[in-house]
């Protein structure tokens, strides 16, 4: 697989526009307003790019903000300018869904250190003019959030009636939570973690290695060069590609089967079926994804723990807090356990805090929060139903 | 102004339980309440439906817990023995424990727990002491099996089971003040209050008792 095929170049193009100036609306936030972060820099101008959904109603009572993971973006319920995809949240938010575009006001956003037109290290560096590469100051999850809230000041919106995400997602809904107690109405943090456990920062390392390794990555620098560190990112997403499912999923997927041929070939050419689609995974990965981004994302997680604003007791991030929760877990998420959600759970009842707690039993791994799993879909529903209720949200304006 | 066009599903519309109603004219109004083992909710529906309770659930078994979550009830999956220690000390009006002291492993830490978290706890448990037991017991030689105990020795899930008296003794050790404790009848109809305590110990099914921990300093 070579950078310079017109595939691969095409790609690139395609990549690049969406980076500079995405399908999406965007928000630019200039040098008047710098956002501060957590490695003591300033940031600015900035960039963030987002998709709404539904129509916001008068009292501004109904938004809700999605937050996505690692490596998704905006386009939670729409097509992806890039793959052609339908939205990455597809059966979960849309019209008469459990997140219902029909009843909700929904905003999902690039994250910030992203690809798809919020600001990352692709950006151009208004001080040099060309892309920031390793220039771009290290973020954390909390300098996402706060990058959200500034979109959600934009759009002129106090309080959030909801704040949604998994894995990743859901960690930034914990850091909304946390920090903003009095803009989330409910929260629903899935298939996440309070902090990011030793084994999750080792797989995360594997992947950096793996970008790093990779000569076409030129130390961050490969944005002149027009190729793109392809082989170390597409290895770097196969190995976290397998965190996401559960070795119950991939036995049932594939097994032992053999791809496309009646016999082992005696050689490294994918034999397996498993082999052939980690592989898949991984080229279409690059095609959409900037290496210098997942670098960027994947060390911001790492960083993540909720404890370090808390001094060091998870239960003191939630104290006073007024909002409503939803922890959902699945039983075969390996990366992100049940026993990281029940540690949220019992930091916010030692708050006395308004929690529920449910764990779907799934054999689809961490993956399963994407998934159509009808029981989770149905507790989604059906904690945001008597939440609008609490909110008194007026939700006759739902068509039949 | 128009209502809103979903409201919380109720669970069923069979006559509520009996030990439920009487739990329901306990509470106050408005009350913060966590019923521990809620199972499907029928408890917390009630209990918001009459009294307007802020009402939280804990509940052992996942589809019951999924069922409550997804009817709007605040639920959290988890169980009496392990999750109680999270909440902090008078963290609700009423702590409830609805029939399921006798299947948890440490009643007595349980019991403890609860007066700790409620400003008072409400305990219900199927009365070991019934007539129908003992006659069990004494004539048939075998476990006794009845409509509040109907499983097999070998299938239930009660570990811990009490007699009236035995319950009464446990609240005593525990510093708790009995405020209220109603027993019921094979027909769920409510013992006379006058009765004695052997009495409700030989006739009552299932009781309810309405504790108040003691007042440390």
């Amino acid at each position: 697989m070579t950078a310079a095929s017109p595939d691969a170049l095409a790609s690139v193009a395609r990549r690049q526009s969406e980076i500079h100036a995405p399908s999406s609306p965007v928000v630019h936030f200039d040098a008047g307003a710098p956002l501060r972060l957590a490695c003591q820099q300033n940031l600015a101008p900035f960039s963030i790019a987002y998709e709404t959904y539904g129509t916001l109603n008068a009292a501004k009572s109904n938004a809700i903000l999605i937050c996505h993971a690692l490596t998704a973006d905006q386009y939670v319920a729409s097509r992806h300018p890039i793959t052609g995809k339908p939205g990455w949240w597809d059966n979960m938010v849309g019209p008469g869904k459990p997140i219902d575009t029909d009843r909700f006001y929904i905003i999902c956003s690039n994250v910030l250190g992203g690809c798809m037109g919020s600001t990352g290290p692709a950006s151009i560096d208004p001080r040099t003019g060309v892309p920031y590469g390793l220039n771009f100051p290290l973020i954390t999850l909390g300098d996402m959030v706060e990058a959200q809230a500034r979109l959600i000041d934009h759009l002129g919106i106090d309080q959030l009636f909801a704040v949604i995400g998994g894995s990743m997602g859901g960690m930034q809904v914990l850091e909304w939570t946390s920090r903003f107690k009095d803009r989330v109405f409910a929260a629903v943090p899935i298939a996440t973690a309070a902090w990011h456990s030793s084994q999750n920062i080792a797989f995360h390392e594997v992947g950096r290695q793996a970008v790093m390794a990779d000569p076409a990555w030129e130390s961050g620098n490969y944005y002149a060069s027009g190729k793109v560190p392809r082989n170390g990112l597409a290895v770097a997403r196969m190995a976290a590609h397998i965190t996401y499912l559960s070795e119950e999923a991939l036995h049932r997927k594939f097994g032992r089967t053999l791809q496309d041929r009646s016999e082992k070939t005696f050689s490294f050419s994918a034999d397996f079926q498993v082999e052939s689609y980690l592989r898949h995974q991984g080229s279409t990965f690059v095609d959409r994804f900037d290496a210098n981004s997942y670098l960027y994302i994947t060390r911001a997680l790492d960083y993540f723990d909720l404890r370090d604003n808390a001094g060091g007791v998870l239960a003191n991030a939630f104290r006073g807090t007024k909002t409503r929760f939803c922890v959902v877990s699945f039983t075969s998420d390996w990366l992100y356990p049940t026993r990281e959600s029940r540690r949220v759970v019992q930091a916010l009842n030692a708050v006395a805090a308004n929690v529920s707690f449910v764990e779907i039993e799934s054999d689809k791994g961490h993956d399963a929060f994407l998934l159509d799993e009808p029981t989770f879909h149905a507790t989604v529903r059906g904690f945001l139903n008597a939440a609008a209720l609490k909110r008194g949200l007026d939700t006759t304006e739902r068509p039949a | 102004m128009n209502a809103p066009d979903f409201t919380l599903p109720i669970a069923d519309k069979k006559p509520p339980r009996v030990d439920h109603v009487l739990i329901a004219e306990m509470v106050e109004a408005g009350a913060r309440v966590l019923d521990v083992g809620c199972g499907d909710g029928e408890l917390l529906q009630l209990l918001a439906e009459r009294r307007g309770v802020d009402g939280r659930g804990v509940e052992l078994q996942r589809d019951k817990v999924n069922a409550c979550v997804a009817s709007g009830l605040s639920v959290i999956q988890g169980d009496a023995d392990r999750d109680l220690d999270n909440y902090p000390d008078q963290a609700f009006d009423y702590a409830i424990l609805s029939l399921t002291i006798q299947a948890t492993r440490q009643p007595k830490t349980v019991l403890e727990n609860l007066l700790r978290i409620g400003r008072r706890a409400i305990v219900s448990f199927p009365n070991f002491g019934h007539w129908r037991v003992r006659a069990g017991l004494l004539f048939g030689g075998r476990m006794p099996m009845t409509d509040n105990l109907p499983d097999l020795w070998y299938l239930t899930p009660n570990a811990h089971l009490c007699t009236i008296r035995d319950f009464a003794d446990l609240c005593e050790r525990v510093d708790a003040t009995v405020e209220r404790a109603v027993a019921f009848n094979r027909n769920d109809r409510r013992l006379p209050i006058k009765w004695s305590l052997s009495m409700q110990n030989l006739f009552g099914e299932k009781a309810v008792f309405l504790l108040q921990g003691d007042k440390r300093p």
